[in-house]
């Protein structure tokens, strides 16, 4: 198969393009859909300060690399959650990513640890407190990600997220019909209040493959391993059903996701409404004034429980 | 060949020559969902792969 741009060898087919790519002209097709995304949602400017969400994961550590490839100020935040030998693992590979890479277009990796705030790392503490991993780790890293920009004064958070994970999620919420929750699945939210970030998903435009893909052809050194805490989530699963309907129908997952985008800006609701929306029900959490729908956040609830189950 | 597999980790041997598409169809694995590596080299689905080969099919999937 060769390259449908110069003719070479191909090293990647992308059947939902109709196109196969060779390494150089795949490269130039990555940096271009993610130039496309953060010009069409009015995602940040090259003078803005971007603090980037990393994993050790594919994607975010590619998200990375790809905003600093085109002149980005993006630097990266990485949030420890003790999860054994998986943490260690991908810590390390984040730290070295930043030095060998990052460091030398000027961006630093920031850190925050679990373990050193709460006492214990995210498996025990949902243990204690009696909550299912996942959530208790979602809420955390939305708390950290949003404290960190806020306080570092970036003008926006970036998250990795790709088109499997926003259309695996869109498939979530809409067989359970959570329609709550589907406005807020775009891949740009304003920062509508005072204290919370400008949140953006530039790979929403890029499949899970792809990214992979992006990560080997550029020596990306990532966690290939899955979180073992993920093992049969609801989510894995989704991606799994939609990965099968791709295969046999290429284009399946764009269509369902960048469909439902269009629809959603057709009908509202636009920042303006979201904006508005948010301000009538947040305020500023009593104990940490990170804004919240209650008296006091979800994060502030959850460490004043581990606080008394907790001794330290 | 020799293919590593991932989640869980194993190798297995496949008998060559064998184009990509089919040897993902043989294990039953979706390509969507997979990269097929041959040494360093990611290959495409209608590259013919041979006895001796190195072969990693990478898993692309991740929980988030
Ligand atoms: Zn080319
Ligand atoms: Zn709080």
């Amino acid at each position: 198969m060769n390259c449908t741009k110069c003719k070479t060898k191909a090293v990647i087919d992308l059947p939902r393009h109709n196109a196969a790519f060779c390494k150089g002209c795949f490269n130039g097709f990555v940096h271009d859909q993610v130039a496309r995304a953060i010009k069409s949602e009015w995602m940040f400017g090259k003078d803005e300060r971007i603090l980037v969400a990393v994993s050790g994961g594919k994607d975010s550590l590619a998200l990375w690399n790809i905003l600093l490839t085109l002149g980005y100020r993006a630097d990266g935040l990485y949030v420890d959650l003790g999860i054994g030998a998986y943490s260690e693992q991908s810590h390390t590979k984040v730290t070295k990513f930043a030095e060998a890479v990052a460091a030398s277009h000027g961006a630093t990796l920031h850190l925050h640890t679990v373990e050193q705030e709460a006492g214990a790392g995210i498996k025990e503490l949902a243990q204690l407190i009696h909550r299912p991993t996942c959530s208790t780790c979602g809420t955390i890293k939305r708390y950290q990600f949003n404290r960190v920009a806020i306080e570092q004064q970036y003008d926006v958070m970036a998250t990795g997220h790709n088109l499997d994970d926003e259309a695996a999620r869109l498939l979530g919420n809409v067989l359970h019909w959570q329609e709550e929750y589907l406005d807020k699945q775009g891949p740009s939210l304003p920062a509508s209040v005072a204290g919370f970030a400008k949140k953006v998903k530039p790979l929403y435009r890029l499949s899970e493959r792809e990214l992979a893909a992006y990560a080997v052809l550029n020596r990306i050194d990532y966690i290939v391993e899955e979180c073992p805490m993920a093992k049969g989530s609801k989510m894995l699963q989704y991606k799994e059903v939609l990965n099968r309907l791709e295969t046999e129908s290429p284009g399946t997952k764009q269509t369902f996701y960048w469909g439902f985008l269009e629809k959603q800006k057709k009908k509202q609701p636009t920042a303006t409404t979201m904006t508005e929306k948010d301000r009538a029900v947040l305020h500023p959490c009593a104990s940490c004034s990170q804004p919240t729908t209650a008296e006091v956040c979800s994060y502030c609830k959850m460490m004043a429980r581990a606080k008394t189950v907790i001794p330290r | 060949m020799q293919v590593q597999l991932s989640h869980p980790a194993r190798t297995v041997e496949v008998k060559g020559p064998k184009k990509v598409k089919d040897l993902l169809r043989e294990l039953n694995l979706v390509v969507e969902a997979h990269l097929v590596i041959k040494g360093d080299d990611l290959v495409t689905e209608d590259e013919m792969l041979y006895d001796g080969d190195q072969i990693e099919i990478r898993p692309v999937i991740s929980g988030g």
